[in-house]
């Protein structure tokens, strides 16, 4: 895909081998449900890239009788991105449930009215995790996460909204590299190419709300965090202000991808000197 | 002679169930004609381990471990555990059993303990490195990280080994476009030593994940001009099994005889000058 194609061309580093990555995240996502008992795993679909993703690596795990994908509009949600749901939905062929979530939501916020965007964005964040929970023990399906590696590392996303999951086959990749996952994986061309939004209000963008492209910071990312690049070879590649900007967001969330704080009193605890794999036994 | 490489997928933390994998891949490698079969690094407990490594350590004289090497009856077997010694220190442990007794045990050295590893908080290191003798002929046994210590493989060829067997719990990780380069590092690896010392090495590598890590498999032998015959699958449990003939360690080493051109007592010499030299500057 064009899109994607320039966006590698651009950032060669990013570029994966698509058919390996597949391979194994395919394999450990149905190995990792498998072994704790879990035949089928439950999604959100968002009509967004990500989601999308998620969904069609799942299906290639599982097949899609074994993958439930739950749509949860609010009233403001853009009409086309449950359009565009719809479609990885038939192209699929996944069992797949909508509901909408207005009602909660404003009956909640009716009494607190002075709520802003951001409180009224991330409740239905976890509102909708709050359901995909309960509708996991109803189907005795796993909740399967949405979240990239960019968003995890920029915080932007809700804490216990839709951070939270089971497991989580895209963590450990850019948005870059779910473009590129999405194009070999034939998530359909509109829910590539349209710009990523939170969808928490309308017209919001990601890009436009932090204020730089996924591409600029994917790259940015790369060479901070997988090597490890000290500032002043950092600094020759990307704008400082940048630099400032994203190393702050990701000191700032780190407290959003730790489990909570224990505060010791005894001599194993949990987390600390209680150390043992989600694994354990399986 | 006909090796089989067990690249199976064990249970974190379940010696019972790891026990029932090895007999029925023993009872396998039997039907087969196996002569030596090899399973891969911890095969008996999985790898990350963290506090279970306290549960799942053995005494030799377990029962568990007693049952295992009663099974090395008609086939030599090789496989991992969590050793507890006499001293009740925990080691990361290679056992070679024949003719139902204990031939040897390789007790790992070199124990990563950075990035995503973290044996040596766990595990003590073993303090020798040495080839024995077996049906087949010398045999030297390391353990994943030992064998990327050149000085490992080296003091195994000098000390007559003709078959290194390598035990791995190698990961899928690093992935960009070039694929799998952490096999791609392995196989030069084993085929580097294998040309440089005219002998055959064995990989023998687990599969399955344990919390999201894969270990990628692949299992190989190189032959002793340093060639790669024969690789098992990426990712699914196999029984890998492929012939190996001592008469080429005999031709590898006299069209390259480099084992007997070798100078060990430069060598040593060299090594106990820098020796001195780094304890003075200590």
């Amino acid at each position: 895909m064009k899109m994607v194609e320039e966006h590698l061309e651009k950032a060669p580093f990013l570029r994966l081998d698509e058919e390996l990555v597949t391979t194994i995240l395919t394999t450990t996502l149905r190995e990792e449900v498998e072994k704790v008992g879990f035949n089928r795993v439950i999604l959100g679909l968002s009509g967004g890239i990500d989601s999308a993703v998620s969904l069609y690596l799942a299906v290639r795990a599982f097949g899609h009788d074994r993958v439930i994908a739950v749509r949860m509009p609010y009233k403001t949600s853009s009409p086309a991105s449950l359009d565009d749901a719809q479609t990885a939905i038939d192209d699929t062929k996944v069992k797949a449930l909508t509901l909408d979530i207005t009602p909660q939501i404003d009956s909640y916020f009716e009494v607190r009215s002075e709520a802003d965007a951001l409180r009224r964005g991330n409740k239905m964040a976890r509102e909708r995790m709050s359901i995909l929970y309960d509708l996991s023990a109803h189907y005795q399906a796993l909740v399967i996460g949405t979240s990239n590696k960019t968003e995890l590392l920029l915080g932007y996303g809700t804490q216990f909204g839709d951070a939270a999951s089971a497991i989580n086959p895209l963590g450990d990749l850019y948005k870059t590299q779910v473009r590129q996952l999405a194009a070999y994986l034939g998530v359909p061309e509109q829910i590539i190419t349209k710009p990523p939004s939170a969808d928490l209000w309308e017209n919001q963008t990601d890009e436009g709300e932090l204020g730089f492209t996924y591409l600029e910071v994917d790259s940015l990312l790369y060479y901070l965090v997988d090597q490890q690049y000290p500032r002043e070879k950092l600094c020759s590649l990307f704008r400082e202000e940048l630099i400032d900007q994203v190393l702050t967001r990701i000191r700032k969330n780190q407290y959003k991808r730790v489990t909570p704080v224990i505060l010791k009193v005894g001599s194993r605890t949990i987390g600390l000197d209680f150390r043992y794999l989600r694994d354990w036994g399986v | 002679m006909k090796i089989g490489i067990a690249q199976v997928r064990s249970v974190l933390g379940r010696v019972d169930k790891n026990i029932e994998i090895h007999k029925k891949m023993i009872k396998q490698a039997r039907q087969e004609g196996v002569d030596l079969l090899i399973f891969p690094e911890l095969s008996l407990t999985g790898y990350n381990l963290l506090d279970l490594t306290f549960d799942v350590a053995r005494k030799m004289a377990d029962e568990e471990i007693q049952s295992l090497i009663a099974e090395a009856n008609g086939i030599d077997v090789v496989f991992g555990f969590v050793e507890q010694s006499p001293e009740y220190l925990l080691f990361n442990s290679a056992l070679y059993a024949s003719e139902q007794k204990v031939r040897y045990i390789h007790r790992k050295i070199y124990l990563p303990t950075y990035g995503m590893y973290d044996e040596a908080r766990y595990f003590g290191h073993g303090s020798s490195i040495r080839s024995f003798s077996t049906r087949f002929g010398q045999v030297g046994i390391l353990i994943c990280e030992d064998v990327w210590h050149m000085s490992a493989p080296y003091i195994l060829a000098q000390d007559g080994a003709e078959i290194l067997i390598v035990m791995a719990n190698s990961p899928a990780k690093g992935i960009q476009a070039e694929g799998l380069v952490t096999r791609d590092a392995w196989y030069s690896i084993m085929q580097n030593h294998a040309g440089q010392h005219g002998m055959y090495t064995l990989f023998a590598n687990r599969v399955g994940a344990e919390d999201g890590v894969a270990f990628f498999g692949g299992s190989t032998v190189a032959n002793p001009f340093g060639e790669i015959e024969k690789t098992a699958s990426l990712f699914t449990e196999e029984l890998f099994i492929t012939q190996l003939e001592m008469d080429q360690v005999r031709r590898a080493r006299f069209k390259m005889p480099l084992l007997r051109d070798e100078n060990l007592d430069l060598v040593i010499r060299e090594l106990q000058r820098i020796q001195k030299k780094r304890c003075r500057e200590g």
